[in-house]
Formats: structure tokens, sequence, C-alpha cells
């Protein structure tokens, strides 16, 4: 008689991996996308029209507190939810741990940066209009 | 994590290839794809915010690129993979929340009108846009 048959599903699961974080992630990702369900219209609207006029009437726009505040609410929504959708498919498709590491490490980086930029130069544009 | 340098032992999820082809496994897969895409593209339109803050060289680089012939054709894809993957996504947000739609028949009405809705959205935008 094997060992086996008398092993439980949780002996079977354990070692291999935490399976704390899971639900974390899960609500991060659909609160997220929740939020952006609002601001992606928005952003998309407001973009077509101040692309049309311009690089001044661009600068106006943003110049403005609600598109200023709105437009770093959007970069914040978008970037956290990317970075959690990008490190989904890196576990999915990289099994290797030294490469999946490395390659999570730079999500994280990137989008990071990504909206450090984004926030800096909404700002500056905000502040430069004297507002 | 294990530390080893090879795949961990986990168990895997059957390949695509034993199931039969469907439009709402289509819908999933496009639902990933448009989001690694977004992924890449949102650092493309936030080249614009930045530009725009650089100053006035900078600006017109990109207002250059931007209605070059190229710049409007990943114009038009980044609308369409930015309609599809927000209203699939919503359309996740009903089945995990609600639990909404789950019916195969249902199931697949909704991923043909998810991509048509972006199709035709994003044109429908193109137009409204050249109006202006």
């Amino acid at each position: 008689m094997s060992n086996s048959q008398f092993l439980t599903p949780a002996k079977a699961a354990r070692g291999l991996g935490s399976a704390k974080s899971g639900t974390h992630h899960h609500i991060g990702q659909r609160v997220s996308a929740i939020a952006l369900i609002f601001l992606v219209p928005w952003f998309l609207f407001s973009v077509i029209n101040a692309v049309q006029g311009g690089e001044d009437a661009a600068i106006e726009w943003i110049a403005q507190p609600l598109p200023a505040i709105l437009l770093i609410l959007t970069a914040g929504a978008t970037v956290y939810h990317m970075r959690l959708g990008m490190q989904v498919v890196i576990e999915d498709y990289i099994a290797k741990t030294g490469m999946r590491s490395a390659l999570l490490i730079l999500n994280s980086f990137a989008c990071i940066a990504l909206f450090a930029a984004i926030a800096l130069s909404v700002l500056k544009l905000w502040i430069g209009a004297g507002a | 994590m294990s530390g080893s340098s090879g795949a961990d032992a986990r168990p895997l999820s059957p390949h695509l290839q034993v199931w039969r082809p469907h439009v709402t496994m289509a819908a999933s897969i496009t639902h990933r794809i448009t989001g690694v895409a977004l992924y890449f593209g949102t650092f493309l339109i936030a080249g614009w915010i930045i530009a725009l803050a650089t100053g006035a060289d900078c600006y017109g680089a990109i207002e250059g690129i931007l209605f070059s012939w190229v710049g409007s054709v990943i114009l038009y894809l980044w609308a369409v993979a930015v309609l599809f993957h927000l209203v699939n996504g919503i359309r996740h947000l009903l089945w995990d929340g609600p639990n909404i739609g789950f019916d195969p028949g249902k199931a697949s009405a909704v991923s043909v009108f998810n991509y048509a809705f972006a199709i035709l959205g994003a044109a429908a935008i193109w137009f409204a846009a050249a109006g202006l």
C-alpha cells in the first residue's frame, strides 16, 4: 500500500508558493477597472479636443484644476491597473525564476517611473500657467 | 518562490488546442492581447503629455508623428484596443460581481458585440474628431 493515498490535497499544494496575496491583486485590478470606466471616456473626449487646437490650447486645457487633477487620477489608475495586468502575463508565460523576477521588477520600475513622469509633467504645466 | 533556476513544478492549465475554438475564447485572448498592447500604448500617449511639458520643439516633433500616416494608424489601433478592453472589461466585471451573462448564447453574443463596438466605435471617434 503506497503512502500517497493518505495524503490530503493541502499536503499536495504546500511548498508550491504563496496563495495569500491573490485576493488583494484581484480586488485591486477590479477597483482600478471601475475607476477607469469613468476616467478613460473622459480622457478620450478631452484629449481629442485638446489636440485639435495645437500646443497653446493643450497647455491651456491642462492648466485648469479639474483636467489636471483628473489627468493625474487617470494616470494613477491606469498605471496601477497595467502593472497588475502585466504582472499576471509575466507570471503566466515566464517559467524561469530568475527571468521572471527580473521582468516583475522591471515592470514595477517602469510603471512607477511612468507615473512620476506624467505627474511631474502635469504639475509643471499647471504651476507654469500660474494657477 | 522556490529559488531554483528552473521552472516551478506547478500544475498547468489545459493548453489552448484542447478546446473547440469559439468567440468567447477569442474575446478572452483579445482582452489579454489588447491589455499588453495598451501597456506599451500608455507609454506613447504619456509621451504626448511629457512632450507638452518639455517644450515647443519636443511637442512639435510629437505632433508631427501624431498627424503622420503611421501615427494615425497607430492611434486608430490604440482606440480600437482601448474600446475593446473597456467594453470587454465591463463584461468581466459583470461576470465577477453580479454573475450576469454566463449562459453560452449570451456570452457569445456579447463577445461579437464587443468586437463590433471596438471597431465601429473607434471609427465613430475618428470621424467625430475629424469633424471638430
